[in-house]
């Protein structure tokens, strides 16, 4: 069997892989865009001087070879569903048995006047990277159009080549659609006064405006302003590319219309990643979930349906993650961007630094539905484990710690979260559980009594090889005993309640 | 809404550009030092240089009188750093010459001597002790010993005539006179220090009369204009990870002076440990610190001591500004500066003062590859209660330390926080991590490369071992054109199978390698070759040792560990020759607590981490399937996790330390 694949994004290529995990099918991979696989999250790393393009490339050039999965660097003109075909734009066809639609998306355009100009582009592809880093030789002034996520990564980039930057946001501030109040709060100010970037909130584009080359000179604001820049950048959100189905007869809403297992209407094609809108989203989420994890995720499902096995793509709990500038953010479960009806909320931030966590959790039975870090790490199997099984929020308070995935030395601020939520709760007194320290208190035992049996045994001998051998030996036990010794102390004096047993 | 003024950073440009130039200024002028002064032998000198000679460099009354007179004949001349080399080397040879010719034995004398050393036993003529010792008299007293050494197979050998005799031994005997002249004259090995001493002795004019100013002016000034580019970084933007522009810099990204950064490190490695004479103002340099801490001037090594603990000092400080928001970073680059600042450098100096035997505490056997040698065994015995102290500290902390603090915290307890490769590695070498090689290609060359280093350094420990308790020094012969011949076959074996089993995979940086050890060792044999003319190599504890001594210790820690951070990344020694590495890592793979962990399926795919690891593993293969890492090679230096954007990767601890460490695939 021939599995043709569109796409040789996250989605594309998680298919590729796990069908050649599970059979021995033909597969090929068709993307127009690049030869190999990369990953777009990283493309403003290349940009920015991180990390070269090759870095992105998650797969060596050999795996694809080893894996027998044939690459074709072509763009795909049409799909001929009757006859099991697809034709390329440089006049040459491709039979398939199951054909997998993986897009992805493009950026948004709503019509602005002045929005197919030169210097005016998104960013998602290979292609827009190539054109920006060649826009950026003469940019002294870029404009950026949308609250988003690509948006603050554009704003960051130039920021990076001391380019300045316009960031026109229609909401009152950044990603309030997403975020709660406060969190939205500090990314507005990781924005402007940490970085600043000049943040204009609750402002619109209405034009961009020409030179005599027919390059951006400037943009017109909803509030009058006209702002000089030679780049505009768009990223007011994306849309799943669905040009294909117009003479397919793929039946699409604001992507392609898949079932539960990911089929189109039409037999034998199949839709994954951006592009994929599924029919009967679980309750509350949206139908097309445009984020990388979305990809990562259907591809295995679909492998299965491919290779005989049809599996239906359930939506998993939600998670998500990013990073404003400096400042790291994940969400686990379910957090509004306010408090909704019957939920409580419980928000604690750090106050100098930018760190903060919200816990969202049921006002009747206290259970946790969801968690926001910022500028913390969180551990996503332990919050998922807490809100699959409706852990109890002071259950989830008490054992926080178990969550926490930042790396070692890092401040906790699990008793600060604790201190406000029995302040904010008079009745409760939810108590830290205490941290396991025997496993150290234990070996520096071990080792104490090594040490005093070596020193013994030193003495035994009256020769001073032998002797000076188990001297040297003793005092290793001790320098070993003390750095566990040491660590012990750390743990004692970090931790604010601790059991030996 | 307001512009917020964050312009600390343009303010602090200019001082960070300053500081760029007074460092490098400072860097040429250090550099040129050793051009520019010029020297003098006149009768100050040449009483300065007849102590060093005899306390320094170890000649004999002989060598010192015959040289210094050669020496004598440039009295009062003034040369330049490259003709007075040459005089130096000329002069060497010159009195090598002439103590040649006044030991010199004429044909004449020779066969005076075969006729006096052959005496008659029962009809047949033999060489006896007797009859040697007489005829040893015709010789000058200076070789007398050394011919009886080399001409012991002589004795009471049966020969049926006269001739026969003279015939037979005849050779023999010249060619110990000539081996005893040999000896008699000034060794090879002490060429070089010779050439130093002289140096030192004889420099004459401003370098020399103003050391302890030039001192502080190029180590103050160096310092302080590299602290004016560093320090400014505290006030870069927000804490952070600070990777901006990296490859877009020629410094990181192999460029030109990426380049030119290499070939001066590989250059420095050369002249410190092959050449060292050409580097002696920057050994002269740190004499007020030598005196200051050990009451005599400066070796090479001290002074290589000194410049690598100043770097660690002062790119510690770079890390501490560069990694303001980790405290683990943090830590852990004040761990490796305490550990290079005290135990490799103070430490050691104080040992010495109290006339201890000298030693790094933390320097563990294999890494230490001469820790079991004859001479330092004997040393550490002689020395008494410290020294057999130090011996027992030696043992346990390769044999109790390495596997236990490896169980608890992993390999990185030493090749991040203590080590003093990994020190320089993580201070100097952090602006080229992201060079490390990534491909499947390399770890195939590391596995085979590091172990290969560990077996050799087992095996020459253990033939050093047994010959030391033994007391017997056993010299092997191997054929050269087999050895040859194995090493050719076993490369070639080595490509094909490759080939045979990973048939999509590129073979360039393999063939690469074969070719470079193919060529050390073709050298190596046809030099041994040409310079005995035997087929026949002898191998005893001795050339095992220098074998390694040189190709490994020298060449492959020094030469290529560290003069190619720029080509290769900052950890090309600790990831494909350290056997130490190899050892811990072996630990680390099969028991530890240690693994980096993956959070969950966050992982994007961008891969900051695998670019970012000095060590060249690639993290993203592990972090993008939900995979936890536990790599034999990883040295916990904890960047991947900082690099993270969307903080997948943790490093920890935990109770399990077997194979479920490194949890299923997930995606």
């Amino acid at each position: 069997m021939h599995i043709v694949i569109i796409g040789n994004g996250i989605a594309g290529i998680s298919v590729a892989r796990h069908v050649r995990k599970l059979s021995d099918h033909r597969i090929t991979v068709i993307s127009g865009e690049t030869e190999y696989f990369w990953s777009r999250t990283a493309l403003m790393y290349i940009y920015m001087g991180h990390m070269k393009f090759e870095h992105t490339q998650p797969y060596e050039p050999f795996f694809w070879k080893k894996n027998r999965i044939d690459l074709v660097q072509k763009w795909v003109k049409s799909i001929d569903p009757a006859n099991k075909s697809l034709a390329f734009s440089d006049g040459e066809s491709l039979q398939y048995d199951k054909l997998v639609l993986a897009t992805g998306s493009t950026p948004n355009k709503f019509g602005w006047p002045g929005q197919d100009l030169k210097g005016v582009q998104g960013m998602v592809s290979k292609q827009d990277l190539d054109s920006m880093e060649a826009y950026s030789k003469d940019t002294e002034h870029a404009v950026i159009i949308g609250g988003g996520l690509i948006g603050i990564e554009m704003a960051e980039m130039f920021h990076s080549r001391h380019i300045p930057v316009t960031f026109l946001v229609r909401e009152q501030s950044f990603w309030r659609g997403v975020m709660p109040p406060e969190e939205s709060e500090m990314i507005n100010q990781e924005i402007y006064a940490a970085h600043g970037i000049d943040l204009q909130l609750g402002t619109e584009l209405k034009e961009i405006l020409p030179d005599e080359n027919g390059r951006a000179r400037a943009v017109i604001t909803s509030k009058g302003e006209e702002i000089a820049c030679q780049f505009v950048g768009l990223t007011a959100g994306v849309h799943a590319n669905i040009d294909l189905a117009k003479n397919a007869g793929i039946e699409t809403g604001r992507g392609f219309l898949v079932d539960d297992h990911l089929q189109t209407s039409v037999p034998d094609i199949y839709a994954v990643g951006d592009c994929a809108e599924l029919r009967n989203p679980a309750p509350g989420r949206r139908g097309i979930e445009a984020v990388w994890y979305t990809g990562k995720l259907m591809g295995p499902v679909l492998a299965q349906t491919l290779c005989d096995n049809p599996t239906e793509y359930k939506q998993g709990l939600w998670f998500n993650s990013a990073k404003f500038m400096d400042m790291e953010y994940q969400v686990y479960g379910s957090v509004g961007n306010d408090v909704r009806e019957g939920e409580k909320h419980l928000f604690w931030k750090h106050p100098e630094q930018n760190k903060a966590i919200r816990l969202v959790y049921d006002e009747d039975d206290s259970r946790i539905l969801g968690f926001n870090v910022m500028g913390i790490r969180f551990r996503q199997e332990v919050c998922h484990e807490w809100i699959a099984e409706g852990a109890h929020i002071e259950k989830v308070l008490a054992n926080l710690n178990r969550a926490n995935f930042d790396p070692e030395f890092f401040a906790h601020y699990e008793s600060d979260l604790i201190a406000l939520y029995n302040q904010q709760n008079p009745a409760a007194s939810v108590e830290i559980a205490p941290y396991s320290v025997k496993s150290i208190w234990r070996s520096v035992a071990v080792l104490a009594t090594a040490a005093l049996l070596l020193l013994a045994l030193s003495s035994a001998f009256s020769g001073p090889v032998a002797s000076g051998i188990f001297q040297g030996l003793a005092g290793f036990a001790i320098t070993v005993g003390l750095v566990r010794g040491i660590e012990l102390f750390y743990k004692l004096s970090s931790h604010p309640k601790v059991s030996w047993r | 809404m307001a512009l917020s003024p964050l312009n600390t950073l343009n303010s602090m440009q200019g001082l960070k550009n300053i500081g760029l130039g007074i460092f490098v200024a400072m860097l040429v002028f250090f550099t040129s030092l050793v051009a520019v002064s010029s020297f003098e032998v006149n009768d100050t000198s040449i009483g300065k240089l007849e102590s060093s000679l005899s306390s320094k460099v170890g000649l004999n009354a002989d060598h010192i009188s015959t040289f210094l007179g050669v020496l004598n004949e440039y009295s009062g001349q003034t040369q330049n750093k490259f003709g007075f080399v040459s005089t130096i080397k000329g002069a060497i040879k010159e009195a090598n010459n002439q103590i040649g010719a006044r030991y010199a034995v004429s044909d004449a004398t020779l066969e005076q001597y075969l006729n006096t050393a052959r005496t008659e036993q029962d009809g047949k003529f033999v060489m006896t002790n007797d009859s040697r010792s007489t005829a040893n008299e015709l010789l000058p007293e200076a070789i007398r010993q050394t011919v009886s050494d080399y001409t012991g197979w002589l004795i009471d050998r049966q020969f049926d005539s006269a001739e026969d005799f003279n015939d037979n031994a005849r050779g023999g005997v010249q060619g110990a006179i000539d081996g005893a002249i040999g000896k008699a004259q000034i060794e090879p090995s002490r060429h070089n220090d010779t050439i130093f001493e002289t140096l030192k002795a004889t420099g004459t004019g401003f370098f020399w009369e103003n050391k302890l100013t030039l001192f502080w002016i190029i180590f103050g000034l160096g310092v302080a204009g590299a602290m004016m580019y560093i320090y400014p970084a505290f006030f870069d933007g927000n804490p952070g990870i600070k990777h901006n522009h990296i490859y877009h810099d020629s410094h990181s990204s192999r460029g030109l002076i990426g380049v030119i950064t290499g070939i001066y490190l590989v250059g420095f490695y050369i002249l410190l440990y092959f050449y060292h004479f050409w580097i002696t103002e920057w050994i002269t340099l740190v004499d007020p610190v030598a005196n200051l801490l050990r009451g005599e001037d400066a070796s090479r090594w001290f002074m290589y001591g000194f410049l690598y603990t100043v770097v660690i000092l002062v790119m510690g400080i770079r890390m501490l500004t560069k990694y303001r928001h980790s405290p683990y970073h943090q830590v852990r680059t004040l761990s490796v500066m305490f550990f290079q600042t005290a135990f490799a450098f103070i430490i050691p100096q104080i040992l010495y003062v109290l006339n201890q035997p000298e030693m790094d505490l933390k320097n563990a056997w294999p890494l230490n590859y001469s820790f079991f040698f004859d001479y330092n065994l004997n040393g550490h015995i002689d020395d008494g209660t410290i020294g057999i102290f130090l011996l027992g500290w030696g043992i346990a902390l390769f044999l109790i330390g390495v596997p236990t603090f490896t169980y608890f915290y992993g390999k990185r307890w030493y090749c991040s926080w203590v080590c003093g490769c990994g020190g320089l590695a993580e201070t100097l070498g952090d602006p080229y991590r992201q060079l490390s090689d990534k491909t499947t290609e390399a770890w195939q060359i590391e596995r085979v490369l590091i172990y290969g280093v560990l077996v050799f350094a087992v095996v020459m420990t253990g033939y050093v071992l047994f010959a030391y308790f033994a007391d017997i020094y056993p010299s092997f012969g191997f054929n050269r054109w087999l050895i040859l011949a194995l090493f050719y076959g076993g490369a070639t074996g080595l490509f094909f199978y490759h080939r045979k089993k990973y048939p999509a995979m590129s073979r360039k940086k393999i063939s690469w390698v074969l070719g470079v050890i193919l060529f050390m060792v073709t050298f190596g044999v046809i030099t041994g070759y040409m310079e005995t003319g035997s087929a026949t190599a002898n191998v005893s504890h001795d050339n095992l040792k220098s074998i390694y001594g040189f190709a490994i210790g020298s060449m492959f820690a020094g030469v290529i560990g560290t003069g190619l951070y720029p080509i290769l990344g900052n950890r090309p020694w600790c990831r494909f020759g350290c056997p130490l590495a190899a050892y811990l890592g072996i630990v680390q793979r099969f028991k530890s607590q240690f693994r980096i962990t993956t959070n969950g399926g966050q992982c994007i795919s961008c891969g900051n981490c695998s670019t970012y690891c000095e060590m060249g593993i690639d993290v993203r293969a592990y972090a993008q399937r939900g995979q936890n890492i536990v790599r034999a090679s990883c040295v916990g230096c904890g960047v991947c996790a900082a690099v993270c954007p969307r903080g997948v990767l943790s490093l920890e601890n935990l109770e399990n330390t077997d194979g479920t460490r490194m949890n299923e695939v997930k995606y």
